[in-house]
């Protein structure tokens, strides 16, 4: 027999061996998974992101199935489509997906502000964060450069006057901005009808005040008048714990350079 | 036995899979984020190492060698270590649930690992004897290990800089695995000091 032909059949043989041995063993170990499991597995896009917080789209529907209270709108990329199904699935009432939109906290535009630095390079943020500490008298600023407006993939950002202002019906909450920013100015915000603070300085109150007409000076009027003890200054910066805050929004009025503001309400620029 | 002593350092110290071959080099870059998966993917790759090269090195020895098909080693160490990761993975799931769980996606990635190839056909290039071979595949994985942990470690030291911002990400990263591979460098020529 020449040599070619015992390489095909050894190597056909060893195929089909492999083949039937797999299958069997396939019989063999079979492990009974929930029929919900499966059926909700089937729903998810199967891209295993990882944005539900889960290792991938099997654990999470796993989880779904055996632990009580976990959330069915987790998937970002399914979007409300695959979280009703399910709901379906799992017979319990579909929820409105909770909306996610990115806020800028910073509101120091240029009424407020003003450039220290004449830069004549490259108009871009990271770049001009990079010497010095930014062009805005204020350390923490929006650089307005737009780096956030060329990383948005849904055209959400634009500079006016002199700070990124967020399109909230174009934002979907994906949080590439977040991670842009030099300043790290944006945050993340759940559902509708916040309040936050516009500010990120947490320069000394006077040093601020120096910088910007409208930066958080720490003087602890919020702090006091919120009813629910949701706000504290950290760092010379106040700072609202969304677990605790109502969204009353009696701290809004008593802030003298009204940074704390409400979603949803334009801007004073 | 001092053979074999001889075969394990040289494979974890010397001739690293990872620092001084160069193989494994994607789960070595892509796994080592977290001490915790650094460890989960290396005790895998150490049990698919030895369970390939025993295996193997039979269809080599008692098929391929016999009939003069050597050539056919590469496409059949693929095919076979392919259906045995396959089926461990079938195995686990069934007996060992909670081991299957911690291993997680890191068994079906070593499928296609060329670490565990590259071990297979070490063995047979060496001309170990079977014995040898399970003792350089256990090697090879300790050797995997030891890399995957210590530059867990850089890793977490290079997230903690502040880093110039066009290095950051997989430019450090690549930069201080060459450190790392250049300071295993130094244990050239060790094993022949300790046992010869």
């Amino acid at each position: 027999m020449p040599g070619w032909l015992i390489g095909i059949i050894s190597v056909a043989l060893l195929g089909l061996l492999l083949g039937v041995v797999l299958t069997v063993a396939a019989k063999l170990f079979k492990v009974k998974s929930n029929p919900l499991t499966d059926k909700e597995r089937e729903e998810l896009p199967g891209i295993n992101c990882g944005a539900c917080g889960y290792v991938g789209c099997d654990s999470y529907a796993e989880a779904l199935t055996k632990q009580e209270g976990v959330e069915p709108n987790l998937c970002t990329p399914g979007g409300e489509s695959v979280a009703r199904k399910i709901c379906e699935i799992l017979d319990i009432p579909f929820s409105q997906m909770l909306a996610k939109h990115a806020v800028l906290r910073c509101a120091g535009s240029l009424d407020h502000t003003t450039y220290v630095m004449d830069w004549q390079s490259v108009n871009s943020c990271a770049a001009n964060k990079t010497f010095y500490r930014g062009r805005s008298s204020c350390y923490q600023a929006c650089l307005g450069y737009g780096d956030c407006v060329l990383a948005c993939p849904f055209d959400a950002i634009q500079i006016v006057n002199g700070i990124a202002v967020v399109n909230r019906n174009r934002c979907t909450g994906c949080g590439i901005c977040v991670d842009v920013c030099p300043n790290n100015l944006f945050m993340l915000t759940t559902g509708e009808d916040l309040v936050y603070v516009a500010c990120s300085s947490h320069a000394k109150g006077k040093d601020t005040r120096k910088g910007c007409t409208t930066g958080c000076i720490a003087c602890n009027r919020c702090v006091k008048a919120c009813k629910f003890d949701a706000i504290t200054i950290n760092h010379n910066l106040a700072v609202i714990d969304q677990g605790k805050c109502t969204q009353c929004g009696d701290c809004i009025p008593v802030c003298p350079v009204k940074i704390i503001k409400r979603i949803g309400v334009p801007c004073d620029d | 036995m001092k053979e074999m002593a001889f075969i394990l350092t040289s494979m974890v110290l010397v001739d690293n899979l990872v620092l001084t071959k160069f193989l494994g080099i994607c789960p070595f870059l892509g796994v080592s984020k977290k001490m915790d998966s650094a460890l989960g993917m290396s005790y895998a790759v150490i049990a698919v190492m030895v369970l390939a090269t025993a295996a193997t090195w039979p269809i080599y020895n008692y098929l391929l060698a016999p009939f003069g098909l050597e050539y056919l080693e590469t496409i059949l160490f693929i095919l076979v270590i392919a259906a045995l990761v396959q089926m461990i993975e079938m195995g686990l799931k069934k007996y060992a649930p909670s081991l299957h769980k911690s291993l997680g996606v890191y068994l079906p990635l070593i499928t296609t690992n060329c670490a565990v190839l590259g071990i297979a056909i070490l063995n047979i290039d060496n001309g170990y004897s079977f014995v040898n071979s399970l003792v350089n595949a256990f090697g090879g994985g300790v050797g995997f290990l030891v890399a995957l942990v210590l530059f867990s470690g850089v890793r977490r030291q290079i997230e903690r800089s502040n880093i110039p911002l066009a290095f950051r990400g997989i430019p450090a990263t690549m930069i201080a695995a060459s450190i790392l591979a250049m300071a295993f460098m130094g244990f050239t020529g060790i094993v022949e000091g300790m046992f010869l």
